[in-house]
C-alpha cells in the first residue's frame, strides 16, 4: 500500500537535487500556458505568491477567498518575522544551518530534501520583497536589520515592526491586484470552496459558494491549488483568525487527499490568557518578545497564591523569589528553547501551583531587565555620565517601544494593563498546524492535478514548527517552488481542452454540496453552531493539546462521536441557504472540524512516542523531555478516508542521510 | 476590575442591498467589561439565534486589528470612541453602564451595504489594482541589501504601510473621500527607491481610478486621519497631492 505515497525526491546529493530539478523539469511553452487554468483556493501569503507567479508565467488563474478581499488573509496577523539564510549579520548562518536548525527544530519529522529546498531559496524571498517594496526594519546605515527566533543562535529573522505578516501578505497581494488589473487574474473574494471535483481519478475543478447570495458555482481547472491555511480552528480558541478553517483539505479529504500527521499542532508558549466565557479567540504576543522579554513564575507558592488573589504584585517580589525556569533548565537557549519546549515548561510549572493570574493558568514575560540594560546603553550612546534611574527606564522603554510599540498597545487594550510598568502574563494558546494534506515534493497531493501550498500541506515542520518558518514556507511555495514545480504536470496536460462545467461529475458534486446544505438548513435544532465548537474545542484542548496519553485519546473519540450526532439532530442555522448566512458558513466549517477532530485523536493514539508538539505523557524521560521512537515512528503518518469515517494508516518512511538524528537538546 | 453593564442598542438591520433598512433596539444584560465590542455582538447573536430571531450580520475575522474587516460605526464614530483602535479592538471598558450604543455600516456610495452592517469595499481592491504596486516580476530580484534606504525613509514608508484598508477614512469623512487611503499606498512607495520608476504614472492612474469608483473629493477637514484606527498621517495626502500636481505638469509638458 505505501506505493500510493511516491514522495517524488529526485536522485542525487541534497544541495543539488533542487538546481538539478529546475533544470531538467518539462517546461510548458507560452501559447500552451495561456489556455491552460489555475484554480488557487486561498490568497494568503501562499496563495497570493503562487498566483502572482504563475499569472506572470502567462497561466490563467482564478483565486478564491471567503475575505472581502484578499489582502485580508490571515497571513496579515503574523507578528514576529520571516527567516532567511542570508548571514548579514556574519554569525555563522548558513543554508546548511537553517536547513539543519528547521529539521531539528521539527523533532526529525520532515523531510530533508523539502527543507533543504526551503533553506537554500530562503534568501531569494527577502530579495523578491524587498523589491516589491515591503518596508523592512533597517539598522541606520540603511542595511535590513534583524532578529533572533526561538530554537536557533544565529540572527536570522527579517521583520517589519510586529506587523511583518501584514507587510508581507500586502506585498504578495499587491503583485497579485497588479495581475488582477491586467486582466491574468480573476479574483473571486466572497467565495468559500466546497468540494472538488474529481474526473476519472484527476482533479479537475471546484464547487464553490458565493457567500453573498448563496449560489453554488462549478469552476473547471487544469490545476488546483489548495492554499486555504492550518486548522488550528479545531480547538476553537486560538490564535488563528475566526474563520480560518479545514473545509477545503477535509473536503480534497474526503475524495481521495491523504491527510498526514493530523496531531502535530503548535501550541505557542506566548498568549494572552483567556479571561472568561465569552472568549472568542486568543491573540498572540510574538515570539520575538522573547528577545527582551524574561519568563518567570514565583519561587514559592504563597506567592503565587497571593498574587492570584490580587493581594500583592509581581514587582513586589524580590528576584531572588523568583524562578526563571526556560534559563534554569535549558541554560544554552534560554527563554529561546522551541516553542514546544517552552510552552509544556509553562504548563508544567502551572499544574505544579505556580501559576499567576486568577485562572492559575498564566506566567509571567516580563521587560524590567532589558529595558534597564536598553536604557543605560542609550545613556552612554548619548555620553551621560550620571542618569538618573528613572531617566534609564524612560530611555529603555523608548527602546522596547520602537522594537515591539504595537505589541505593547494591543496587550494593553486587551488585558487594561500596562506591560512597560508591569509583566506581561502569558500563557500557551493554539497558534499553527504541521499536519496537512500530504504532498509529493512537488506540493501535488496523491490525487493528480491538485496541491497543496503553505500552512495546509504537511510539509516542512515536522513535529514542530520554528518561529518565523511558515512565513518563509508560505512564500517560498508560491513564489519559487509551484512555478517549476507545477510544469511537471502541467506539460503532460496540454493537450486537455477544458471541460464544459456542465459535465456529469460536475453536477454530481454540486448535487451533493447542496444535499449537505439542505440538510443543515433542516435540522432546525435549538443550539447555535458555537455551542458545539466550543465543546468540540474543550474536548480536543484537553485530550488532545499539550499534553496527550492513550486513556484520555481513547475517550476523546467516543465523545467527538457522540458531539457529532448531536450536532447533526440539534444544530440551529436561522436564515436561509439563499443569502449571507454567516451561521451556515460556520456551520459547514464546525462540520468538518469535528471529523478531523476524531482523526487527529486517532493519529494521536497510533503515534506511540513523543515528538515535538506530540506529547504523549506514557514516553517521556526521566527530566519529561519528550522521547522520541526513531526505531518504530521515523515516519510520517498519512490517512486514506474511507465512506463512514473511518482511515486507513500509510505509512512514508523519513530517510536522513545528511543529519545525524540524535535527542533534541536545548541544554 | 471586571465589572458587568447594561446596555441598550440600536442596530442598522438591512436585509439585503435592495432592502432599505432601520434601526432595531436590542436590550444586553452582564456585559462584561473585559469583553471585547464584537464579543458583545456574539453574546446578542447568540441570545437572538436561540429566540428564532437572525443574527446580525457584521464583518470581522482576525479579531487582532490587523486584518481590516470589521467596520462598525459607533455612535457616530467609525471603530468607536477609542483613538487608534479596530471595533474589534475596543473593549466593553470603553462604556457605561446604562449607556446607548448606536451601531450603523460605513455609509458611502462607493461602498454599498450587503447586508446589515456589512459593506462591499471592493473598490479599495480595484484601485490597488489601478497602481499600487511596484511592476517587479518574481525571480530577478537583487540582493535584498544592494540598495541602502535610510532608516528615516524606511520607518516613514512603514508607518504609510501600516494602512488595513478599512474604510473608516471614507466613513468618517463628510466627502466620502478616499484620500487617506490612496496616499499611504503613494506614499509607502514614494518614500523607497523601488518605488521611484513607476512614482509619476502610479499617483495619475490610482487617483483617476478613486475618482472613477465615485469617492468624494478630500477638503482638507482632517476627519479621516483622526479617525484612523492606525493614526495614518495627513502628511501622506499632502505628499501625494504634490505628487500629482508634478506627475500631471511633467506629462503634460511631454
Ligand atoms: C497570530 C499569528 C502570528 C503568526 N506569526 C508568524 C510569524 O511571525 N512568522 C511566521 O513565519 N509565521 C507566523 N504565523 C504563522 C503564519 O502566519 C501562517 O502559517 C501563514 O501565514 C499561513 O499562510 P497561508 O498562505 O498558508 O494561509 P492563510 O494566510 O491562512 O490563508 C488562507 C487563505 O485561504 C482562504 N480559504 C480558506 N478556506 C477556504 C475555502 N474553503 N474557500 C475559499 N477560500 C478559503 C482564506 O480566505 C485565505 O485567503 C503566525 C500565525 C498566527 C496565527
Ligand atoms: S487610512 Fe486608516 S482608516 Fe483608511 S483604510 Fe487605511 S487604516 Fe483604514
Ligand atoms: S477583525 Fe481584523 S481588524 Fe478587526
Amino acid at each position: 500500500m505505501t506505493s500510493k505515497l511516491d514522495s517524488k525526491i529526485p536522485e542525487g546529493n541534497l544541495e543539488q537535487k533542487w538546481t538539478k530539478y529546475q533544470s531538467s523539469v518539462p517546461l510548458v511553452n507560452p501559447s500552451n500556458k495561456r489556455s491552460l487554468e489555475i484554480l488557487i483556493i486561498g490568497s494568503g501569503l501562499a496563495g497570493a505568491s503562487a498566483a502572482a507567479s504563475l499569472s506572470e508565467l502567462g497561466y490563467k488563474v482564478k483565486v478564491f477567498c471567503f475575505q472581502d478581499s484578499a489582502r485580508r488573509a490571515h497571513s496579515i496577523a503574523a507578528q514576529g518575522g520571516i527567516n532567511a539564510a542570508k548571514n548579514y549579520q556574519n554569525d555563522g548562518d548558513s543554508t546548511y544551518r537553517l536547513f539543519y536548525d528547521t529539521i531539528k527544530g521539527g523533532d526529525y519529522r520532515s523531510r530533508e530534501a523539502n527543507v533543504y529546498r526551503l533553506a537554500s531559496v530562503s534568501s531569494n524571498i527577502i530579495d523578491q520583497c524587498v523589491a516589491s517594496g515591503v518596508p523592512f526594519a533597517r539598522e541606520y546605515g540603511g542595511l535590513l536589520s534583524n532578529r533572533s527566533f526561538g530554537g536557533t543562535q544565529v540572527q536570522r529573522t527579517f521583520y517589519a515592526a510586529g506587523q511583518t505578516g501584514q507587510q508581507l501578505l500586502l506585498g504578495a497581494y499587491s503583485g497579485l491586484q497588479r495581475q488582477v488589473g491586467m486582466g491574468n487574474v480573476k479574483m473571486y473574494a466572497r467565495h468559500e470552496m466546497q468540494d472538488v471535483v474529481n474526473i476519472d481519478g484527476v482533479c479537475r475543478g471546484i464547487i464553490a459558494r458565493d457567500l453573498t447570495t448563496g449560489k453554488l458555482e462549478r469552476h473547471f481547472g487544469h490545476a488546483v491549488l489548495l492554499c486555504t491555511g492550518g486548522y488550528g480552528n479545531v480547538f476553537y480558541l486560538s490564535t488563528n483568525a475566526m474563520g480560518s478553517n479545514v473545509t477545503a483539505a477535509w473536503k480534497a479529504h474526503k475524495k481521495g487527499a491523504m491527510f498526514a500527521n493530523p496531531c502535530f499542532t503548535q501550541i505557542h508558549p506566548t498568549c494572552i490568557p483567556v479571561s472568561g466565557d465569552h472568549q472568542s479567540k486568543l491573540t498572540l504576543m510574538s515570539e520575538s518578545l522573547r528577545n527582551d522579554g524574561r519568563i518567570w513564575v514565583p519561587m514559592k507558592k504563597e506567592d503565587a497564591l497571593a498574587l492570584r488573589e490580587n493581594r500583592i504584585k509581581p514587582n513586589d517580589i524580590k528576584e531572588e523569589d523568583r524562578d526563571y525556569y526556560l534559563e534554569r533548565r535549558y541554560p544554552a537557549f534560554g527563554n529561546l528553547v522551541p516553542r514546544d519546549v517552552a510552552s509544556r515548561a509553562a504548563k508544567e510549572r502551572c499544574d505544579a501551583g505556580f501559576g499567576v493570574n486568577k485562572t492559575g493558568e498564566a506566567v509571567y514575560l516580563d521587560f524590567a531587565f532589558n529595558t534597564i540594560r536598553y536604557g543605560k546603553m542609550e545613556a552612554t550612546k548619548k555620553n551621560m555620565h550620571n542618569p538618573t534611574d528613572l531617566q534609564i527606564v524612560e530611555m529603555g522603554r523608548a527602546v522596547v517601544k520602537e522594537k515591539y510599540g504595537n505589541l505593547f498597545d494591543m496587550y494593553q487594550q486587551i488585558t487594561g494593563v500596562n506591560p512597560y510598568e508591569q509583566p506581561m502574563m502569558i500563557y500557551p494558546a493554539v497558534h499553527y498546524t504541521m499536519g496537512g494534506l500530504w504532498v509529493d515534493y512537488n506540493l501535488m497531493t496523491n490525487i493528480p492535478g491538485l496541491y497543496a501550498l503553505g500552512e495546509a500541506n504537511f510539509s516542512d515542520h515536522g513535529a514542530n514548527r520554528l518561529g518565523a518558518s511558515a512565513l518563509m514556507q508560505g512564500l517560498a511555495d508560491g513564489y519559487f517552488v509551484i512555478p517549476y514545480t507545477i510544469g511537471a504536470y502541467l506539460s503532460k496536460e496540454i493537450m486537455t481542452k477544458a471541460i464544459p462545467t456542465d459535465h456529469p461529475a460536475f453536477e454530481e458534486a454540486e448535487n451533493i454540496v447542496k444535499a449537505t446544505i439542505d440538510e443543515l438548513m433542516a435540522i432546525k435544532g435549538t443550539k447555535p453552531v458555537d455551542h458545539f465548537h466550543k465543546r468540540l474545542g474543550l474536548i480536543i484542548w484537553n485530550q488532545c493539546g499539550m499534553a496527550r496519553n492513550a486513556e484520555g485519546l481513547k475517550k476523546a473519540i467516543s465523545d467527538v462521536q457522540q458531539l457529532r450526532a448531536e450536532f447533526w439532530s440539534s444544530v440551529r442555522i436561522p436564515g436561509s441557504a439563499n443569502e449571507m448566512n454567516s451561521e451556515l458558513e460556520k456551520a459547514g466549517r464546525v462540520a468538518d472540524f469535528i471529523e478531523l477532530g476524531e482523526l487527529m485523536c486517532i493519529d494521536a493514539l497510533s503515534r506511540e512516542e513523543s515528538c515535538g508538539g506530540h506529547f504523549r505523557e506514557e514516553h517521556q524521560t526521566e527530566e519529561g523531555e519528550a522521547l522520541r521512537n526513531d526505531v518504530d515512528y521515523k515516519y510520517v503518518a498519512a490517512w486514506e478516508y474511507f465512506a463512514g469515517n473511518n482511515w486507513e494508516l500509510h505509512k512514508e518512511e523519513l530517510i536522513y542521510e545528511n543529519i545525524k538524528i540524535a535527542q533534541r537538546s536545548y541544554k | 476590575m471586571e465589572k458587568n453593564l447594561n446596555l441598550n442598542l440600536k442596530v442598522w438591520r438591512q436585509k439585503n442591498a435592495e432592502d432599505k433598512g432601520g434601526f432595531q433596539e436590542y436590550k444586553l444584560k452582564d456585559i462584561s467589561t473585559d469583553m471585547s465590542f464584537l464579543e458583545m455582538f456574539d453574546v446578542l447573536n447568540e441570545k437572538l439565534i436561540v429566540e428564532g430571531g437572525d443574527p446580525i450580520a457584521f464583518d470581522h475575522d482576525c479579531r487582532e486589528g490587523i486584518c481590516g474587516s470589521c467596520s462598525m460605526f459607533i455612535n457616530g464614530r467609525p471603530h468607536g470612541p477609542k483613538q487608534g483602535v479596530t471595533t474589534c479592538q475596543l473593549h466593553m471598558r470603553s462604556f457605561n453602564d446604562g449607556e446607548t450604543i448606536v451601531v450603523e455600516p460605513w455609509r458611502a456610495s462607493a461602498f454599498p451595504v450587503i447586508k446589515d452592517l456589512v459593506v462591499n469595499r471592493s473598490a479599495f481592491d480595484r484601485i490597488i489594482s489601478a497602481g499600487g504596486f511596484v511592476s517587479v516580476n518574481i525571480g530577478n530580484a537583487q540582493d535584498a541589501n544592494s540598495i541602502l534606504i535610510p532608516k528615516v525613509d524606511a520607518d516613514e514608508s512603514f508607518a504609510a504601510a501600516a494602512c488595513i484598508g478599512c474604510g473608516a477614512c471614507v466613513a468618517a469623512c463628510k466627502n466620502a473621500s478616499a484620500m487617506l487611503f490612496v496616499s499611504a499606498k503613494v506614499s509607502q512607495f514614494a518614500l523607497l527607491p523601488q518605488g521611484q520608476p513607476e512614482r509619476k504614472q502610479r499617483v495619475l492612474d490610482m487617483v483617476a481610478h478613486m475618482d472613477e469608483e465615485g469617492f468624494g473629493a478630500c477638503t482638507n477637514t482632517g476627519a479621516c486621519s483622526a479617525e484612523c484606527p492606525k493614526e495614518i498621517s495627513l502628511t501622506h495626502i499632502a505628499r501625494m497631492n504634490r505628487d500629482y500636481l508634478t506627475a500631471e505638469l511633467s506629462t503634460e509638458s511631454k
